[in-house]
């Protein structure tokens, strides 16, 4: 046996090119079933988990997926959104407390979450180096941002333009990176967190510039009387904000009419969530309140469907894949019809020549299966990347 | 000793007839096989080792019948008794020369493989001059080089019988003489029987007797 399986050894070696091609075929084929099943199995379990322990959200109509999607994976923007006065009232109630959550930008592809310090303590969040956000302008950021943009404390990260087509309309924002959260291993870790004003402050409802109050300037101020100064575009607009120019930043308007993607809900008990609930679905309060647990079950049966036919593909591509292989033994053995003549006139029995064979195949089928197995180990490192990419 | 006696042998599907009443070779024999090809020079050698066997007649081999062992009992027999040179070498490509010289010993139970059969293979292949081969694969060496590692494998068993088809073949003259001496004393050391089947009638020289195909069929 030792022997055979030594000349088996020494065959794969030679045809190191064509057993390399044959162990990862194999090796793919008997991976995907089963990497397809992990990966949704785990993206599933990674947003149930999510979903699970987010008990409400809270937003304007329109699609519930969306609005969960986006206050829980800050993905999907929200076209409508709701304001700072619906979360006061909501905390009026006193069902419980309200997280406001503003996701609508981003900086270097990774979302901008604004938010207040309540959201670190709801999802148990810690900060691994650096402090929390203490001014308009700082941001901590994910442990995953942090690796993927080789940036930590005292970097900086600009907000990028909403679109192409908003320019004008929203400035960047150079944010200063204060701190990096400790990996968490759900979508916190992708995300660029702010206090909510900072995000005011992207969206170009805050803004701070140079003092105009001693400003004589007929290129910069074009109009000045007792109450207002009206300034042009030759104003300079702060880009980022720090100590020196802090205090000329301002907001415009009413903030309590200043617009959030959505926001979470805690309500105190069950009760509180049931009457909460209701005044929704009375239409008491004109907005949606839906427990994301429901919406997440109802988008994964959608690839739970998809899962089947999955299914139905690998077993056909299975077995067609089997047929080739069992092809591709008997033309090997075909094509060895010389070097297994030689084998017996110099003294090897058929069964011998057999048993040769078999152990190459075994050599490459035991390849092929450790060949899936590292695959199978590392397809947990891309179940953020597959449920970005192909559930939400 | 070799006894052929009343031996009648065709392929299947072929017009090849090999007829032998008697053919004798004693022990300790240096015998040359001659004649035109296709008269069954090979096919002889192929009788003796078991390879083929007649559909008619006996091949007794050191009181052994060769004809009447079943198919593995030859495979044994061959392993044991018989070291073959055969005209196209019978080197797997995949194997390195060492690996090429010892794989009887890989095959079949009936050699068992010891480590230290490669220092002998080893010894072998530098009175052949392919010492420096021993780990270069079958495509790398000459046609000369590989009938020199085809050599040495059969004889790296010892066996009582050498049976060589074309040994010298695609020889240049000086390995030619070098690889026939080698042949020589080996029979004479260890008390062999020798049959070379040839082309090369300069070679002739050496042997105890000459079989002459052509005479064989005329009688």
């Amino acid at each position: 046996m030792r022997q055979s399986f030594y000349l088996a050894y020494r065959y794969i070696s030679y045809h190191s090119i064509r057993s390399l091609v044959l162990i990862v075929s194999i090796g793919l084929i008997v991976y995907l079933p089963v990497g397809l099943k992990k990966l949704i199995s785990e993206s599933e379990a990674q947003m149930l988990r999510r979903a699970r322990s987010t008990p409400l959200v809270v937003g304007a109509k329109g699609s519930p997926t969306d609005l969960v999607i986006n206050a829980l994976y800050f993905q999907q923007e929200q076209k409508d959104h709701i304001t700072m006065e619906v979360v006061e009232t909501v905390n009026d109630t006193g069902f419980g407390d309200a997280i406001p959550i503003s996701s609508m930008f981003s900086a270097r592809n990774f979302p901008i979450v604004g938010t207040d310090p309540g959201y670190f303590q709801f999802r148990k969040l810690s900060i691994e180096s650096g402090r929390w956000m203490s001014f308009v302008g700082e941001c901590v950021i994910g442990s995953a941002v942090a690796a993927n943009l080789n940036i930590g404390e005292g970097d900086s990260l600009v907000s990028s333009p909403e679109n192409f087509f908003d320019l004008a309309g929203v400035y960047p924002l150079k944010m200063l990176v204060v701190g990096v959260l400790n990996q968490s291993d759900s979508p916190d870790d992708r995300a660029v967190f702010v206090d909510i004003k900072t995000n005011w402050v992207i969206m170009g409802l805050g803004h701070g510039h140079e003092d105009l109050a001693e400003n004589y300037d007929p290129a910069i101020v074009l109009e000045r009387d007792s109450n207002i100064v009206k300034a042009g575009a030759k104003l300079y607009m702060y880009n980022a904000i720090n100590g020196d120019n802090l205090d000329r930043f301002h907001f415009h308007g009413d903030i309590k009419s200043y617009p959030l993607s959505s926001m979470i809900f805690i309500p105190k008990d069950h009760k509180s969530e049931t009457i909460f609930r209701g005044r929704f679905e009375s239409g008491v309060f004109p907005q949606q309140a839906v427990v994301p647990e429901e919406v997440v079950n109802h988008l994964l049966q959608g690839i739970f469907r998809i899962k089947q036919v999955f299914n139905t593909v690998f077993v056909l591509v299975g077995l067609a894949t089997a047929l080739i292989l069992a092809l591709i033994v008997a033309l090997s053995v075909r094509l060895r019809k010389n070097e297994i003549y030689t084998m017996f006139t110099i003294g090897s029995s058929q069964l011998k020549v057999f048993e040769i064979i078999a152990f190459e195949l075994i050599i490459l089928a035991a390849s092929s299966v450790v060949f899936a197995s590292l695959l199978y180990s590392i397809t947990g490192l891309f179940v953020d990347d597959f449920i970005h990419n192909f559930i939400i | 000793m070799i006894n052929l006696s009343n031996i009648y042998f065709h392929y299947p599907d072929s017009d090849f007839r090999l007829e032998i009443d008697e053919l004798h070779f004693s022990s300790r024999s240096k015998n040359a096989v001659i004649g035109p090809s296709g008269f069954g020079k090979t096919t002889l050698l192929n009788l003796i080792s078991g390879i083929s066997i007649p559909q008619k007649g006996s091949v007794n081999v050191n009181e052994v019948s060769v004809d009447t062992l079943s198919d593995a009992e030859r495979r044994t027999f061959r392993l044991k008794n018989i070291g073959f040179v055969f005209q196209d070498f019978k080197l797997l490509e995949y194997l390195k020369v060492i690996d090429n010289i010892l794989i009887p010993f890989r095959i079949n139970k009936a050699l068992v493989y010891k480590p230290e059969l490669k220092e002998k293979a080893g010894h072998i292949a530098s009175l052949l001059n392919i010492d420096d081969k021993l780990f270069k694969f079958p495509n790398k060496l000459s046609q000369g080089e590989r009938q020199r590692v085809a050599i040495c494998r059969a004889l790296l068993n010892d066996p009582p019988i050498i049976l060589a088809d074309e040994p010298t073949g695609n020889l240049d003259p000086e390995n030619k003489q070098k690889i026939m001496r080698m042949l020589f004393d080996y029979v004479d050391e260890k008390d062999s029987l020798l049959i070379t089947v040839t082309h090369d009638h300069e070679l002739l020289q050496g042997f105890h007797r000459i079989v002459d195909f052509q005479e064989l069929y005329k009688k």
